[in-house]
């Protein structure tokens, strides 16, 4: 309980410190809806060109789409800032956080929680909720407890993914822009239905890595169509099992790395 | 409190051996301490630059984890253990802030109180404490990021007490601060340790704050103890002397000899002498030399802990 107090505390310290810089704040707000209404305008731009994508319409694409973007949205949100572990490792400030009677992990996110970035998860839940309402699922308990459990699969998929290669500078602290690579790289993957990808590609990806699970599978069982390659309908609600497995892999390999962390001499 | 046992530390580094080649090496940064510190020691801990002092006490306070021995700080192991130690203990890092940077200095502390979860009546006591004794009532309300280096060293060792801790680590807090600055540290910590309450260990390249704050004195050099103990045990290890220096009203006659002490210095046709007390009191050198030539000023000086400790870090190089 006094925990939750303290992490509640750092939050609150962290948004007056952003507002203390109050003409910044202002303007990366604006520099963020501006960067998502450009996402929404390369989905649209694409179906100018074609009105089928890997053999799905519009309204269902998007599903995909708006599953992938709540989720990442709420993802880059909570745990996004992670990706900055490779600043505070290479200059050292990480000592600061590590002589702090809380966990590591949650007073990293909270000493940047990145509260422009709330006008992405709006968005990308606004996406979802159009999506839902152009194709109209068949409701049934299943189909409603999967969509809402599916986009918090995904931000939960997202996020590990986000810890993990934030992981990386413990090891390597010039990890530079790798980390990038698979997290916004797996956002814009989970984006489009797999089928419009190579056999090769999409085994490493979707099925390897597991990202077929966070979007395009759970879309198939909210629509109730079957698989074009293959799976079974109940692996849409293999989300949250695919989620918890990367969750602990992720743990794992933040346990791991932070007693790789060498700090910096002086 | 503290307890180390053949404590190592490690560090893998690349270094260039050639256009393309990089070479592994590994830097021994701390090579097998052993230190057992008792509960409201003041300890000093002390070494040339690089010795690997801040990488021990980064290895007591969790934040790096030993390559190899055990080391056990207020009855917990400081990486298992590390948050719960946390609660135990404060740690200054003179060159790294604790505090929040974009914050009045104020809040910083308010804050702290939540993170320690520190009963507000303790907090305010504790608080206003530090507030009296460091002087800190002018700049509660200024950002961090606006304080002077002296007034955030202030800050910082009150942000490192305000949770009650049992131990305290000091790494370098009087690096860069002014004469009435370090004053104010120096007394202030001399009177927290006063109490008994806290142990305290402290690495510092300024020995005036060994001398006034430190009992005993652990010295490392590239990684390895080289001196524990009094500094007075130093000084008898390196037979370092306090030193009887006199301005005489006539020469110093040929041949002449006081008992317990060695003639070490002779100047100004014999009117000036320097004696290097050996087993006398400074009182009875003082007596016999005024019995055989009249004086006309003298001062006794003691022995000068640089040159000591000079001396250690040169003939410890291994
Ligand atoms: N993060 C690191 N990576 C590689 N080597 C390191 C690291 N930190 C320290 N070292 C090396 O370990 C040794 C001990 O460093 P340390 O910082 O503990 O010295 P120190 O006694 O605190 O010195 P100073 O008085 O200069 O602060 C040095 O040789 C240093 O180069
Ligand atoms: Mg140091």
């Amino acid at each position: 309980m006094g925990e939750l107090r303290a992490y509640a505390a750092l939050a609150g310290a962290q948004a007056r410190s952003v507002f203390s810089y109050r003409s910044s704040f202002v303007i990366e707000l604006v520099g963020n809806v501006g960067a998502t209404v450009f996402d929404v305008l390369t989905v649209l731009v694409l179906f100018r060109a074609t009105d089928r994508i890997g053999g799905f319409t519009l309204p269902e694409a998007l599903l995909m789409a708006g599953i992938t973007s709540a989720g990442f949205a709420l993802a880059d949100f909570v745990v996004g800032n992670v990706d900055r572990l490779k600043t505070y490792v290479r200059a050292g400030t990480l000592d600061a956080v590590l002589v702090r009677p809380l966990a590591a992990l949650p007073q990293l996110l909270l000493m940047d929680l990145p509260i422009r970035k709330l006008v992405r998860v709006v968005f990308g839940f606004g996406v979802l909720a159009v999506a839902i309402g152009l194709n109209d699922p068949d409701w049934t308990p299943a189909r409603v407890s999967l969509i809402v459990l599916a986009p918090l699969s995904c931000a939960v998929f997202m996020g590990s993914i986000f810890v993990i290669s934030a992981s990386l500078a413990f090891w390597w602290v010039d990890s530079g822009e790798l980390g990038s690579a698979f997290t916004y790289g797996g956002k814009d993957f989970a984006s489009y239905p797999i089928t419009v990808y190579g056999p090769a590609f999409r085994g490493l990806f979707a099925y390897a890595l597991g990202f077929a699970f966070i979007s395009y599978q759970p879309a198939l069982a909210l629509l109730g169509r079957a698989d074009p390659l293959g799976l079974p309908s109940w692996a849409g609600f293999a989300a949250p099992v695919a989620a918890f497995a990367v969750a602990a892999v992720a743990a794992g390999v933040w346990r791991t790395g932070i007693r790789h962390y060498r700090s910096t001499g002086s | 409190m503290i307890k180390t046992e053949d404590l190592r530390k490690d560090f893998a580094v690349r270094v260039k051996s050639g256009r393309f080649r990089r070479e592994k090496r590994t830097v021994e940064a701390v090579a097998g301490v052993s230190l057992n510190i008792g509960a409201g020691e003041m300890v000093g801990y002390i070494g040339p630059n690089g010795a690997g002092k801040s990488t021990t006490l980064k290895m007591l306070t969790g934040v790096l984890s030993p390559s190899g021995g055990q080391v056990e700080v207020c009855g917990l192991r400081p990486v298992p253990q590390r948050t719960k130690l946390a609660l135990r203990i404060g740690v200054v890092f003179g060159q790294r802030s604790q505090l929040w940077w974009d914050l009045p200095l104020g809040e910083s502390f308010a804050l702290l109180r939540h993170i320690y979860r520190v009963p507000a009546a303790e907090h305010r006591e504790r608080l206003r404490r530090c507030r009296e004794l460091l002087d800190l009532d002018g700049f509660m309300d200024t950002p961090v990021r606006q304080l002077s280096l002296g007034q955030r060293m202030r800050g910082e060792l009150t942000a490192a007490l305000l949770h009650g801790p049992r131990v305290l680590f000091l790494d370098e807090p009087t690096i860069g601060l002014d004469v009435v600055s370090k004053q104010a540290v120096r007394s202030f910590l001399a009177e927290l340790g006063g109490t008994g309450d806290v142990t305290l260990v402290l690495t510092t390249h300024d020995l005036a704050d060994i001398e006034r704050l430190c009992e005993r004195l652990v010295v490392i050099d590239h990684g390895r103890v080289v001196h524990d103990g009094t500094i007075e045990a130093l000084h008898a290890r390196y037979g370092s002397r306090r030193s009887l220096v006199a301005d005489l009203s006539s020469p110093l006659p040929e041949g002449f000899e006081l008992p317990g002490a060695t003639l070490i210095g002779v100047e100004a046709d014999r009117h000036r002498v320097t004696f290097a007390l050996d087993g006398v009191t400074a009182g009875a050198a003082v007596a016999d030399l005024v019995a055989a030539v009249p004086i006309r000023d003298l001062s006794v000086v003691e022995p000068d802990i640089e040159d000591v400790v000079a001396r250690l870090y040169v003939s410890g190089a291994p």
